[in-house]
Protein backbone atom coordinates (compact mmCIF):
# COMPACT_ATOMS: atom_id res chain seq x y z
CA UNK A 1 0.00 0.00 0.00
CA UNK A 2 1.17 3.75 -0.85
CA UNK A 3 0.94 6.59 1.02
CA UNK A 4 1.48 9.48 -0.45
CA UNK A 5 2.26 11.66 3.17
CA UNK A 6 3.31 14.63 4.06
CA UNK A 7 4.97 14.55 7.74
CA UNK A 8 3.04 17.82 9.19
CA UNK A 9 -0.47 16.76 8.17
CA UNK A 10 -2.76 15.20 10.80
CA UNK A 11 -4.78 13.97 7.70
CA UNK A 12 -1.54 11.84 6.61
CA UNK A 13 -0.93 10.96 10.02
CA UNK A 14 -4.27 9.57 10.93
CA UNK A 15 -3.29 6.89 8.11
CA UNK A 16 0.11 5.93 9.31
CA UNK A 17 -1.21 5.94 13.15
CA UNK A 18 -3.95 3.56 12.17
CA UNK A 19 -1.33 0.79 10.17
CA UNK A 20 0.68 0.75 12.96
CA UNK A 21 -2.32 -0.13 15.55
CA UNK A 22 -3.03 -2.64 12.78
CA UNK A 23 0.41 -3.22 12.20
CA UNK A 24 0.20 -2.47 8.61
CA UNK A 25 3.13 -1.63 6.37
CA UNK A 26 2.95 1.56 4.04
CA UNK A 27 5.19 2.39 1.52
CA UNK A 28 5.55 5.90 2.30
CA UNK A 29 5.83 8.42 -0.73
CA UNK A 30 6.94 12.14 0.66
CA UNK A 31 4.89 15.16 -0.54
CA UNK A 32 6.83 18.81 -0.57
CA UNK A 33 3.64 20.27 0.97
CA UNK A 34 5.03 23.18 2.36
CA UNK A 35 6.95 25.32 0.98
CA UNK A 36 6.57 23.47 -2.20
CA UNK A 37 2.90 22.62 -2.84
CA UNK A 38 3.57 19.63 -4.88
CA UNK A 39 0.00 18.43 -4.05
CA UNK A 40 -1.13 21.35 -6.62
CA UNK A 41 1.04 20.10 -8.69
CA UNK A 42 -0.21 17.99 -12.24
CA UNK A 43 1.10 14.89 -11.27
CA UNK A 44 -0.79 14.48 -8.28
CA UNK A 45 -4.10 16.56 -9.56
CA UNK A 46 -4.09 13.50 -12.07
CA UNK A 47 -4.28 11.02 -8.83
CA UNK A 48 -6.56 13.23 -6.78
CA UNK A 49 -8.77 16.48 -8.59
CA UNK A 50 -9.04 17.91 -5.35
CA UNK A 51 -5.41 18.42 -4.76
CA UNK A 52 -5.78 17.16 -1.36
CA UNK A 53 -3.40 14.29 0.33
CA UNK A 54 -3.21 11.92 1.46
CA UNK A 55 -3.74 9.83 -1.09
CA UNK A 56 -4.04 5.65 -0.47
CA UNK A 57 -3.29 3.20 -3.72
CA UNK A 58 -3.59 -0.39 -3.47
CA UNK A 59 -3.41 -2.04 -6.63
CA UNK A 60 -6.24 -0.14 -8.60
CA UNK A 61 -7.70 1.16 -5.41
CA UNK A 62 -7.07 4.49 -5.36
CA UNK A 63 -8.39 6.48 -2.29
CA UNK A 64 -8.38 10.21 -1.30
CA UNK A 65 -10.73 10.44 1.48
CA UNK A 66 -8.64 9.84 5.36
CA UNK A 67 -11.71 8.75 6.27
CA UNK A 68 -11.97 5.77 3.78
CA UNK A 69 -8.44 4.59 3.95
CA UNK A 70 -8.81 4.00 7.67
CA UNK A 71 -12.11 1.82 7.39
CA UNK A 72 -10.22 0.08 4.38
CA UNK A 73 -7.04 -0.58 6.65
CA UNK A 74 -9.28 -1.74 9.26
CA UNK A 75 -11.42 -4.28 7.41
CA UNK A 76 -8.09 -5.83 5.99
CA UNK A 77 -6.23 -5.99 9.01
CA UNK A 78 -8.35 -5.73 11.90
CA UNK A 79 -11.62 -5.18 11.77
CA UNK A 80 -12.67 -5.32 15.21
CA UNK A 81 -11.56 -1.55 14.84
CA UNK A 82 -14.79 -1.02 12.08
CA UNK A 83 -16.93 -0.79 15.39
CA UNK A 84 -19.94 -2.89 14.22
CA UNK A 85 -20.78 -4.64 17.50
CA UNK A 86 -24.54 -3.39 17.59
CA UNK A 87 -26.37 -1.19 15.10
CA UNK A 88 -26.20 1.37 17.49
CA UNK A 89 -22.36 1.45 17.73
CA UNK A 90 -21.86 1.27 13.67
CA UNK A 91 -24.38 4.47 13.55
CA UNK A 92 -21.97 6.37 16.06
CA UNK A 93 -18.96 5.44 14.29
CA UNK A 94 -20.22 7.18 11.04
CA UNK A 95 -21.81 10.06 13.14
CA UNK A 96 -17.92 10.76 14.16
CA UNK A 97 -16.32 10.17 10.89
CA UNK A 98 -18.65 12.81 9.29
CA UNK A 99 -17.92 15.08 12.31
CA UNK A 100 -13.55 14.72 12.19
CA UNK A 101 -14.86 16.86 8.82
CA UNK A 102 -15.48 19.62 10.65
CA UNK A 103 -12.36 19.13 12.49
CA UNK A 104 -10.42 19.41 10.05
CA UNK A 105 -12.31 22.35 8.16
CA UNK A 106 -12.05 25.01 11.27
CA UNK A 107 -9.10 23.36 13.83
CA UNK A 108 -6.88 22.30 10.88
CA UNK A 109 -7.74 25.49 9.21
CA UNK A 110 -6.66 27.89 12.21
CA UNK A 111 -3.62 25.44 12.36
CA UNK A 112 -2.76 26.21 8.62
CA UNK A 113 -3.23 29.99 9.24
CA UNK A 114 -1.43 30.03 12.60
CA UNK A 115 1.73 28.23 11.74
CA UNK A 116 2.03 28.08 7.43
CA UNK A 117 0.85 31.21 6.86
CA UNK A 118 -2.11 30.01 4.67
CA UNK A 119 -4.83 32.56 3.88
CA UNK A 120 -7.95 32.54 6.79
CA UNK A 121 -10.33 34.14 8.85
CA UNK A 122 -7.98 32.86 12.11
CA UNK A 123 -11.20 34.39 14.53
CA UNK A 124 -14.29 32.82 12.54
CA UNK A 125 -11.69 28.98 12.04
CA UNK A 126 -11.01 29.30 16.13
CA UNK A 127 -15.03 29.87 16.83
CA UNK A 128 -16.28 26.72 14.76
CA UNK A 129 -13.11 24.80 16.20
CA UNK A 130 -14.04 25.82 19.51
CA UNK A 131 -17.74 24.57 18.71
CA UNK A 132 -16.62 21.44 17.73
CA UNK A 133 -14.39 20.26 20.71
CA UNK A 134 -17.11 21.53 22.85
CA UNK A 135 -19.23 19.18 21.10
CA UNK A 136 -16.67 16.44 21.24
CA UNK A 137 -16.00 16.83 24.77
CA UNK A 138 -19.87 16.31 25.64
CA UNK A 139 -20.15 13.05 23.66
CA UNK A 140 -17.20 11.87 25.17
CA UNK A 141 -18.77 12.86 28.49
CA UNK A 142 -22.06 11.18 27.51
CA UNK A 143 -19.74 8.10 26.71
CA UNK A 144 -18.24 7.92 30.02
CA UNK A 145 -21.53 7.79 31.70
CA UNK A 146 -22.38 4.82 29.57
CA UNK A 147 -19.23 3.38 30.61
CA UNK A 148 -17.73 3.51 27.71
CA UNK A 149 -14.07 4.92 27.19
CA UNK A 150 -14.37 5.96 23.74
CA UNK A 151 -16.43 7.66 20.87
CA UNK A 152 -18.05 4.80 19.67
CA UNK A 153 -17.21 1.82 22.08
CA UNK A 154 -15.51 0.67 25.22
CA UNK A 155 -13.03 0.08 22.55
CA UNK A 156 -11.47 2.31 19.97
CA UNK A 157 -12.20 2.58 16.55
CA UNK A 158 -11.77 4.31 13.50
CA UNK A 159 -13.88 7.29 14.68
CA UNK A 160 -11.61 8.14 17.27
CA UNK A 161 -8.62 7.93 15.12
CA UNK A 162 -9.98 9.95 12.49
CA UNK A 163 -11.23 12.92 15.23
CA UNK A 164 -7.87 12.22 17.26
CA UNK A 165 -5.11 14.15 15.29
CA UNK A 166 -6.76 17.47 14.48
CA UNK A 167 -8.00 17.50 18.72
CA UNK A 168 -4.45 17.20 20.14
CA UNK A 169 -2.94 19.90 17.95
CA UNK A 170 -5.80 22.51 18.11
CA UNK A 171 -2.72 24.36 20.42
CA UNK A 172 -1.09 24.76 17.05
CA UNK A 173 -3.95 26.70 15.82
CA UNK A 174 -4.01 28.97 18.72
CA UNK A 175 -6.91 26.77 20.26
CA UNK A 176 -6.23 25.25 23.93
CA UNK A 177 -7.36 22.20 25.32
CA UNK A 178 -7.05 23.49 28.89
CA UNK A 179 -11.09 23.58 29.49
CA UNK A 180 -11.55 19.74 27.75
CA UNK A 181 -11.13 16.87 30.81
CA UNK A 182 -12.86 14.44 29.12
CA UNK A 183 -10.65 14.68 25.54
CA UNK A 184 -7.48 14.97 27.56
CA UNK A 185 -8.21 11.72 29.30
CA UNK A 186 -9.22 10.23 25.67
CA UNK A 187 -6.11 11.56 24.27
CA UNK A 188 -4.26 9.95 27.10
CA UNK A 189 -6.03 6.89 26.71
CA UNK A 190 -5.20 6.62 22.72
CA UNK A 191 -1.44 7.74 23.25
CA UNK A 192 -1.35 4.74 25.52
CA UNK A 193 -2.12 2.16 22.90
CA UNK A 194 0.03 -0.38 21.94
CA UNK A 195 2.05 0.15 18.82
CA UNK A 196 0.87 3.96 19.29
CA UNK A 197 3.37 6.47 16.87
CA UNK A 198 3.51 10.08 17.36
CA UNK A 199 3.69 13.10 15.02
CA UNK A 200 5.40 16.45 15.40
CA UNK A 201 3.54 18.23 17.68
CA UNK A 202 1.43 15.06 19.13
CA UNK A 203 4.17 13.74 22.34
CA UNK A 204 4.35 10.12 23.32
CA UNK A 205 3.78 9.16 26.81
CA UNK A 206 7.56 9.27 28.56
CA UNK A 207 5.83 7.64 31.84
CA UNK A 208 5.38 4.44 29.65
CA UNK A 209 8.60 3.91 29.03
CA UNK A 210 10.53 1.51 31.11
CA UNK A 211 12.67 3.50 33.61
CA UNK A 212 15.73 4.06 31.66
CA UNK A 213 19.17 2.35 33.55
CA UNK A 214 22.46 2.91 32.58
CA UNK A 215 24.85 -0.20 32.38
CA UNK A 216 27.97 -0.47 33.83
CA UNK A 217 30.68 0.90 31.25
CA UNK A 218 28.24 2.46 29.58
CA UNK A 219 29.02 6.27 28.85
CA UNK B 1 18.89 45.93 16.93
CA UNK B 2 17.00 47.94 14.17
CA UNK B 3 20.51 48.36 12.18
CA UNK B 4 20.78 43.88 11.75
CA UNK B 5 19.95 41.82 8.64
CA UNK B 6 16.61 39.87 9.55
CA UNK B 7 15.22 37.41 6.71
CA UNK B 8 11.61 38.45 5.25
CA UNK B 9 11.26 35.81 2.76
CA UNK B 10 12.30 32.98 0.54
CA UNK B 11 14.02 34.46 -2.55
CA UNK B 12 12.41 31.47 -4.25
CA UNK B 13 8.83 32.58 -3.93
CA UNK B 14 8.94 35.88 -3.92
CA UNK B 15 5.98 37.26 -5.26
CA UNK B 16 5.65 40.31 -7.66
CA UNK B 17 2.93 41.70 -6.44
CA UNK B 18 4.28 41.76 -3.25
CA UNK B 19 3.95 39.88 0.05
CA UNK B 20 2.57 42.00 2.95
CA UNK B 21 4.89 40.97 6.30
CA UNK B 22 6.23 42.71 9.02
CA UNK B 23 9.34 43.79 10.95
CA UNK B 24 9.68 44.36 14.36
CA UNK B 25 5.98 45.39 14.33
CA UNK B 26 6.38 47.66 11.14
CA UNK B 27 4.14 46.42 8.48
CA UNK B 28 5.93 45.57 5.13
CA UNK B 29 5.76 44.58 1.34
CA UNK B 30 8.47 42.14 -0.26
CA UNK B 31 7.99 41.52 -3.95
CA UNK B 32 9.82 42.81 -6.93
CA UNK B 33 9.61 46.25 -9.02
CA UNK B 34 8.86 46.13 -13.21
CA UNK B 35 12.55 45.48 -13.83
CA UNK B 36 12.66 42.21 -11.58
CA UNK B 37 14.47 43.62 -8.65
CA UNK B 38 13.50 42.83 -5.03
CA UNK B 39 12.08 45.22 -3.16
CA UNK B 40 11.39 45.59 -0.02
CA UNK B 41 9.03 48.50 1.34
CA UNK B 42 8.48 49.78 4.86
CA UNK B 43 5.67 51.03 6.77
CA UNK B 44 5.87 54.77 5.01
CA UNK B 45 6.70 53.67 1.97
CA UNK B 46 10.18 53.74 2.15
CA UNK B 47 12.97 51.69 0.70
CA UNK B 48 14.77 49.17 2.75
CA UNK B 49 17.50 47.54 1.69
CA UNK B 50 17.52 44.05 0.30
CA UNK B 51 20.47 41.39 0.57
CA UNK B 52 19.52 38.02 -1.68
CA UNK B 53 21.51 35.00 0.11
CA UNK B 54 21.03 31.87 1.40
CA UNK B 55 18.03 31.41 -0.10
CA UNK B 56 16.05 34.28 1.19
CA UNK B 57 15.70 37.73 1.26
CA UNK B 58 17.35 40.17 3.67
CA UNK B 59 15.93 43.45 4.77
CA UNK B 60 16.61 45.92 7.65
CA UNK B 61 14.63 48.99 9.19
CA UNK B 62 17.74 50.87 9.97
CA UNK B 63 21.08 51.36 8.34
CA UNK B 64 22.90 47.91 8.52
CA UNK B 65 26.68 48.97 9.81
CA UNK B 66 27.62 45.71 8.92
CA UNK B 67 27.58 43.51 5.84
CA UNK B 68 25.22 40.42 6.27
CA UNK B 69 27.39 37.90 8.15
CA UNK B 70 29.38 35.49 5.85
CA UNK B 71 28.78 31.85 5.83
CA UNK B 72 32.16 30.24 3.81
CA UNK B 73 30.10 26.69 2.92
CA UNK B 74 27.19 28.56 0.93
CA UNK B 75 29.67 28.71 -1.78
CA UNK B 76 31.33 25.29 -1.45
CA UNK B 77 30.70 23.23 -4.48
CA UNK B 78 28.70 19.15 -3.92
CA UNK B 79 26.41 21.16 -1.05
CA UNK B 80 22.58 20.58 -1.20
CA UNK B 81 20.93 24.16 -0.43
CA UNK B 82 17.05 23.22 1.14
CA UNK B 83 14.97 26.22 1.82
CA UNK B 84 12.92 24.39 4.16
CA UNK B 85 10.26 26.98 4.49
CA UNK B 86 8.40 29.55 7.03
CA UNK B 87 6.83 28.08 10.34
CA UNK B 88 5.26 30.94 12.83
CA UNK B 89 5.59 30.89 16.19
CA UNK B 90 3.87 32.48 18.82
CA UNK B 91 7.16 32.85 20.94
CA UNK B 92 9.91 35.82 21.31
CA UNK B 93 12.36 35.69 18.63
CA UNK B 94 15.28 35.45 21.01
CA UNK B 95 13.44 32.38 22.79
CA UNK B 96 13.57 30.74 19.19
CA UNK B 97 16.98 31.18 18.65
CA UNK B 98 18.15 29.87 22.17
CA UNK B 99 15.93 26.97 22.39
CA UNK B 100 18.25 26.31 18.74
CA UNK B 101 21.54 26.19 20.53
CA UNK B 102 20.69 23.85 23.53
CA UNK B 103 21.03 20.09 23.06
CA UNK B 104 19.75 19.06 26.70
CA UNK B 105 16.17 19.03 25.47
CA UNK B 106 17.32 16.56 22.75
CA UNK B 107 16.14 13.22 24.40
CA UNK B 108 13.21 14.49 26.19
CA UNK B 109 11.65 16.58 22.71
CA UNK B 110 13.36 14.62 19.87
CA UNK B 111 13.29 11.26 21.08
CA UNK B 112 14.52 8.72 19.46
CA UNK B 113 15.93 11.11 16.56
CA UNK B 114 18.64 13.87 18.05
CA UNK B 115 18.53 11.94 21.44
CA UNK B 116 17.40 8.91 23.32
CA UNK B 117 17.29 7.98 26.65
CA UNK B 118 19.08 7.07 28.87
CA UNK B 119 21.88 8.78 27.01
CA UNK B 120 20.72 12.16 28.54
CA UNK B 121 24.37 14.15 29.81
CA UNK B 122 25.80 17.22 27.79
CA UNK B 123 29.22 16.78 28.56
CA UNK B 124 31.72 19.19 28.68
CA UNK B 125 31.88 22.16 25.60
CA UNK B 126 33.40 25.36 25.11
CA UNK B 127 32.30 28.70 24.68
CA UNK B 128 33.30 31.81 23.95
CA UNK B 129 32.00 35.34 22.55
CA UNK B 130 35.02 36.23 20.00
CA UNK B 131 35.59 39.66 20.05
CA UNK B 132 37.50 40.20 16.73
CA UNK B 133 33.96 39.07 14.23
CA UNK B 134 31.89 39.55 17.38
CA UNK B 135 29.73 36.46 17.38
CA UNK B 136 29.07 33.90 20.30
CA UNK B 137 30.37 30.46 19.35
CA UNK B 138 30.15 26.48 21.15
CA UNK B 139 32.32 24.15 19.83
CA UNK B 140 33.36 20.24 21.03
CA UNK B 141 29.97 20.06 21.69
CA UNK B 142 29.33 16.30 21.60
CA UNK B 143 25.80 14.40 22.16
CA UNK B 144 24.52 10.67 21.51
CA UNK B 145 22.43 10.53 18.77
CA UNK B 146 20.37 7.89 17.11
CA UNK B 147 19.28 9.32 13.59
CA UNK B 148 21.65 12.23 13.46
CA UNK B 149 20.65 13.12 9.67
CA UNK B 150 18.65 11.70 6.83
CA UNK B 151 21.75 10.32 5.95
CA UNK B 152 22.57 8.68 8.94
CA UNK B 153 22.03 5.00 9.61
CA UNK B 154 22.32 3.80 13.50
CA UNK B 155 23.40 6.01 16.29
CA UNK B 156 26.64 7.95 16.35
CA UNK B 157 27.83 10.04 18.63
CA UNK B 158 27.53 13.72 16.67
CA UNK B 159 29.42 16.88 17.28
CA UNK B 160 27.81 20.16 16.92
CA UNK B 161 29.14 23.57 16.77
CA UNK B 162 26.84 26.59 16.85
CA UNK B 163 27.59 30.12 15.79
CA UNK B 164 25.68 33.42 16.90
CA UNK B 165 26.12 35.78 14.07
CA UNK B 166 23.32 38.09 14.93
CA UNK B 167 20.78 38.41 17.59
CA UNK B 168 18.03 36.62 15.30
CA UNK B 169 20.21 33.68 13.42
CA UNK B 170 22.14 30.67 14.37
CA UNK B 171 24.41 28.56 11.98
CA UNK B 172 24.76 25.21 13.42
CA UNK B 173 27.94 22.66 12.37
CA UNK B 174 27.28 19.64 12.45
CA UNK B 175 29.21 15.68 11.83
CA UNK B 176 28.51 15.34 8.39
CA UNK B 177 27.98 11.42 8.09
CA UNK B 178 28.71 10.39 4.49
CA UNK B 179 31.59 13.42 4.92
CA UNK B 180 33.40 13.13 8.04
CA UNK B 181 35.95 15.41 6.85
CA UNK B 182 33.15 18.13 6.56
CA UNK B 183 30.41 19.89 8.35
CA UNK B 184 26.80 19.40 7.81
CA UNK B 185 25.65 23.29 7.73
CA UNK B 186 21.84 23.86 9.67
CA UNK B 187 20.45 27.53 10.46
CA UNK B 188 17.82 28.98 11.79
CA UNK B 189 16.74 32.32 9.91
CA UNK B 190 14.11 34.61 12.24
CA UNK B 191 12.38 36.98 11.10
CA UNK B 192 11.12 39.12 14.39
CA UNK B 193 7.51 40.59 13.47
CA UNK B 194 6.72 41.44 17.24
CA UNK B 195 8.35 40.67 20.29
CA UNK B 196 5.99 37.86 21.09
CA UNK B 197 5.61 36.75 17.40
CA UNK B 198 8.59 35.50 15.01
CA UNK B 199 8.36 33.67 11.44
CA UNK B 200 11.37 30.56 11.51
CA UNK B 201 13.34 29.98 8.25
CA UNK B 202 15.26 27.26 8.68
CA UNK B 203 17.77 26.88 5.65
CA UNK B 204 20.70 23.89 4.92
CA UNK B 205 23.91 23.52 3.09
CA UNK B 206 24.11 19.58 3.13
CA UNK B 207 26.62 16.61 1.82
CA UNK B 208 24.31 14.49 0.87
CA UNK B 209 23.33 12.77 -2.42
CA UNK B 210 21.17 9.86 -1.85
CA UNK B 211 18.37 11.75 0.10
CA UNK B 212 15.34 13.55 -2.07
CA UNK B 213 14.77 16.99 -1.45
CA UNK B 214 11.47 16.07 0.35
CA UNK B 215 12.98 13.57 2.77
CA UNK B 216 15.28 16.61 3.88
CA UNK B 217 12.60 19.18 4.20
CA UNK B 218 10.41 16.42 6.29
CA UNK B 219 13.39 15.79 8.28
CA UNK B 220 14.17 19.49 9.32
CA UNK B 221 10.37 20.24 9.75
CA UNK B 222 10.01 17.37 12.01
CA UNK B 223 12.62 18.56 13.95
CA UNK B 224 11.14 22.18 14.12
CA UNK B 225 7.55 20.96 15.03
CA UNK B 226 8.50 19.13 17.58
CA UNK B 227 10.07 22.64 19.08
CA UNK B 228 7.16 24.22 18.05
CA UNK B 229 4.84 23.55 21.08
CA UNK B 230 7.32 23.97 23.52
CA UNK B 231 8.31 27.60 22.41
CA UNK B 232 4.57 28.67 22.69
CA UNK B 233 4.68 27.36 25.83
CA UNK B 234 7.77 29.29 27.82
CA UNK B 235 6.91 31.43 31.00
CA UNK B 236 7.71 34.40 30.37
CA UNK B 237 7.14 34.96 26.85
CA UNK B 238 9.85 36.92 26.75
CA UNK B 239 13.79 36.27 27.09
CA UNK B 240 14.80 36.72 30.60
CA UNK B 241 18.17 38.48 30.33
CA UNK B 242 17.85 39.29 34.67
CA UNK B 243 20.09 36.85 35.78
CA UNK B 244 18.24 36.94 39.09
CA UNK B 245 15.20 35.07 36.97
CA UNK B 246 16.84 31.44 36.05
CA UNK B 247 19.48 29.42 37.50
CA UNK B 248 21.38 28.01 34.70
CA UNK B 249 23.61 24.42 34.71
CA UNK B 250 26.76 24.18 33.29
CA UNK B 251 24.56 22.38 30.16
CA UNK B 252 23.27 25.69 29.56
CA UNK B 253 26.81 27.64 28.98
CA UNK B 254 25.66 28.88 25.02
CA UNK B 255 22.42 30.12 26.50
CA UNK B 256 24.24 31.82 29.27
CA UNK B 257 26.94 33.46 26.57
CA UNK B 258 24.08 34.18 24.04
CA UNK B 259 21.93 36.26 26.52
CA UNK B 260 25.41 38.14 27.89
CA UNK B 261 26.02 39.16 24.53
CA UNK B 262 22.40 40.48 23.81
CA UNK B 263 22.67 42.48 26.52
CA UNK B 264 25.88 44.20 26.19
CA UNK B 265 24.61 44.80 22.55
CA UNK B 266 21.41 46.14 24.00
CA UNK B 267 19.94 43.67 21.82
CA UNK B 268 16.56 43.43 23.87
CA UNK B 269 13.66 43.68 21.23
CA UNK B 270 12.11 40.42 22.87
CA UNK B 271 13.76 40.22 25.74
CA UNK B 272 12.73 41.29 29.46
CA UNK B 273 14.97 43.23 31.21
CA UNK B 274 14.04 42.72 34.59
CA UNK B 275 12.06 40.03 36.04
CA UNK B 276 8.44 40.44 37.00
Amino acid sequence: MKLYDYILSPSCYKIRLMAALTCVKLDIHPVDFHPGAEHKGAELLALNPAGSIPILEDDDLVLTESSAMLVYLAAKAAPEWLGRASAEEAARVQQWLSFSGRLTASLGGARLTEMLLRPGDIGALQTQGVLALRELEAGLVEQSLRGMRFLAANRPTVADIACFPYVVLAPDGGVPLDPYPAIRLWSRALRGLDHFIEMPGIHRLHELKPEPHIEPGEA
Amino acid sequence: MIDEWYPVGLFSQLDPAGRQTALMGEPITVGRDAEGNTRVTGGNGRTLPVRLRYGHVWSSLGEPKKELFAIPEADQPGRRFVDVGVVRVRCSPLRAVENFLDVAHFPFVHTDILGAEPHTEVQNYKVEIREDVDEVWATQVKFYQPQAAKSASGGITTEYMYRVPAPTCSVLYKTCPPRPSEWDVITLFVQPLAEDLCDVWPWMALFDDTTSLTDLIHFQQTIFLQDRSILENQIPCLLPLDPGMEIPTRADLTSVAYRRWLKRHNYTYGAQLVAQ
